[in-house]
């Protein structure tokens, strides 16, 4: 079975991991893990935008984990950007090893100034297994009640559903 | 689950942004190729059919705006969507007059690329698709829980049928729990809007104080803490199905914003100037008699009429019990690999009991209570006393249509207790007896403690 390593980055919230954590152990039979990573974010932030290239630190991390056994996902409090898109909430290997989360746009507190800790973790919780899905090689699904259905703004992470579909869940190794 | 076969080229000379951009296709599940200039792009494009083009305007040889004419040259209805880092309003204007789809500036807000892909993919297949659809189908797709095989039901998946391809305004009447927003969404997934989401928004849960801004969004800056804009339901809509829930309780001010919207399919954002234009189908839903409410002057004539175009009545459960054990099994079965259980079975007993309660609570009341039987159930099959004691004390006290005085009395006693919790003290000075004669009674007519 895959097993998944949790690996903060620029992120200082353990309560906040620890509760991702228990989440995810409740959905999954593997094995969940925390990582830590010696990582040298500052060479991904773009001065220009002012965010962090989510591409650069997958590629930064991969080196540095290699010798892990199965999926890294990353999860980070700074801004994540691709060249061409103003923001992403996250990135993926498509079938590949690592992927990335950012909390920071995940925040009600950036839309409406109000804080909500509750949707903040829901909102993790589906990026989280958005991402994980790509790693495992889902691509986005057209069933809005399913977390692979894509979700480029805060008002579509909210729409889709927190678990996999039927279809999709058959793809994701060690979903109890 | 995901078939997008449509095929996408994205020409562009920088590198990281050909890649950046043949991932986050690649997820959408389109198939992506990349060229890194405008004769590239021609020969790959020569050789292989593709649906939409992503063309940088400012490319060494060719320039986008080239590339583009030669492409029209070749196939007039492939879509090209140039982006460009300096947008200038007469180049916009050559590209779009050159056949270009629309322009966008980088970096580009990825819902605002999705969209647009979306939307010009979604209206160049249209045409094919819904000739292809015409007299193909024949059966609905259903959501995984919309379940039932009884005529209502059946009855139900015709009417659905029927509406779905269009665009028509439906109206979803049923008593609470009966799966009123399962038929909204079965609507919408049958319907060509299927790609675009569904909204639902419970006008009964919303304070009146913010319902305008959730309903139509607001811009960054409108109030305090509104550090970003934020799309309102009915512009998350766009393309798709907005779900209006319990549309009695919505107030007369908001009955006359929500007439306007659905009109004019047009709005402003809170603290915008600019018009949102949305092109979303309207479904609704009561569990209240909207006829009712406009005689009594609480909802507006007007807007019954605009909504009450076509109507699909959910039977209650207790109307349709030979749907009752499909979805007792199909809730047994969620509920144990949710909770690991292996219950396999419902005793006859126990499904006696399910199939004679009157479920005032529907659909969603069976399923609460499938759940709690899974929670405190043991071995392979779920018995009588798994189930909530409403349900058992229910059938305890009769629902069978005896109307005797003892059947009676026994209904009554059950109420009753099952009201105080079974403290005997309470019940019997409710019932105006002393606690000696209320457990003869107990004892007499079999009632059970449900929590011993």
């Amino acid at each position: 079975m895959t097993c998944i390593n949790i690996a903060p980055v620029k992120f200082s919230n353990n309560s906040f991991l620890k509760k991702i954590i228990k989440e995810l152990n409740s959905r999954f039979r593997s094995d969940i893990s925390l990582l830590a990573l010696d990582l040298e974010m500052e060479q991904t932030y773009s001065e220009d935008r002012g965010q962090f290239f989510s591409s650069q630190i997958i590629s930064l991390s991969t080196p540095l984990t290699q010798s892990v056994p199965g999926k890294i996902l990353l999860i980070t409090e700074v801004d994540l950007f691709v060249p061409v898109l103003t923001f992403v909430f996250g990135e993926a290997q498509l079938n590949g090893k690592h992927s990335i989360v950012s909390v920071c746009r995940l925040h009600e507190e950036f839309y409406s100034g109000i804080s909500d800790d509750d949707l903040l973790f829901q909102r993790t919780m589906k990026e989280v297994l958005h991402e994980l899905g790509h790693c495992f090689g889902l691509l986005h699904c057209i069933d809005w009640d399913c977390v692979m259905h894509s979700s480029q703004g805060i008002e579509e992470v909210d729409i889709k559903g927190n678990f996999y579909c039927k279809t999709c869940a058959r793809s994701v190794d060690g979903l109890k | 689950m995901n078939n997008k076969k449509e095929k996408i080229l994205v020409v562009d000379d920088e590198k990281i942004v050909r890649e950046s951009l043949f991932h986050w296709f690649q997820e959408e599940g389109y198939q992506v190729e990349t060229a890194e200039d405008g004769e590239t792009a021609l020969r790959i494009f020569d050789k292989n059919k593709f649906d939409l083009l992503l063309v940088d305007m400012k490319m060494p040889g060719m320039s986008g705006l080239e590339l583009l004419a030669k492409i029209k040259e070749i196939d007039k209805d492939t879509i090209v969507i140039l982006i460009t880092a300096f947008a200038s309003v007469p180049t916009a204007i050559k590209a779009l007059k050159d056949g270009a789809y629309d322009y966008v500036t980088k970096p580009v807000d990825p819902d605002e690329l999705e969209h647009l892909v979306k939307k010009a993919l979604e209206q160049r297949s249209l045409r094919v698709e819904n000739e292809a659809l015409k007299g193909s189908i024949d059966e609905i797709i259903k959501p995984d829980n919309l379940i039932g095989e009884s005529g209502q039901m059946k009855k139900i998946y015709e009417l659905i049928h029927t509406v779905a391809p269009t665009d028509t305004t439906v109206m979803i009447r049923g008593e609470s729990g009966t799966g009123k927003e399962l038929v909204a969404k079965a609507i919408h997934i049958n319907s060509r809007r299927k790609y675009f989401p569904i909204i639902p928004v419970n006008c009964g849960a919303l304070a009146e104080s913010i319902l305008e801004s959730e309903l139509f969004g607001h811009e960054k800056g409108a109030f305090t803490g509104a550090q970003f804009k934020r799309k309102g339901k009915f512009e998350m809509a766009d393309g798709g199905t907005i779900f209006l829930d319990e549309i009695g309780s919505v107030s007369p001010k908001m009955q006359v914003e929500l007439l306007r919207v659905i009109e004019s399919k047009q709005f402003n954002r809170v603290g915008g100037n600019q018009i949102i234009k949305s092109d979303f189908r309207v479904i609704i839903a009561t569990n209240e008699p909207l006829e009712d409410l406009v005689k009594q002057g609480k909802f507006r004539e007007d807007l019954y009429y605009r909504l009450n175009v076509f109507s699909i009545v959910i039977p209650p459960l207790r109307e349709r019990t030979g749907d009752i054990p499909v979805l007792a099994f199909y809730f047994l079965n969620n509920f144990c690999n949710a909770m690991n259980k292996n219950i396999k079975n419902i005793s006859p007993e126990a499904m006696e009991f399910l199939t004679k309660y009157e479920w005032p609570g529907n659909v969603r009341e069976l399923e609460n209570a499938i759940e709690r039987a899974v929670v405190v159930g043991k071995g392979e099959t779920i018995k009588v006393d798994d189930l909530p004691f409403h349900v058992s004390s229910s059938q305890a006290a009769g629902t069978d249509g005896d109307n005797s005085m003892s059947a009676m009395e026994k209904k009554h006693i059950a109420r009753v207790l099952n009201e105080n919790n079974w403290n005997i003290s309470r019940s019997a000075l409710e019932l105006e007896i002393d606690r000696v004669t209320l457990y003869n009674k107990i004892n007499k007519y079999g009632l059970r403690n449900p929590y011993k």
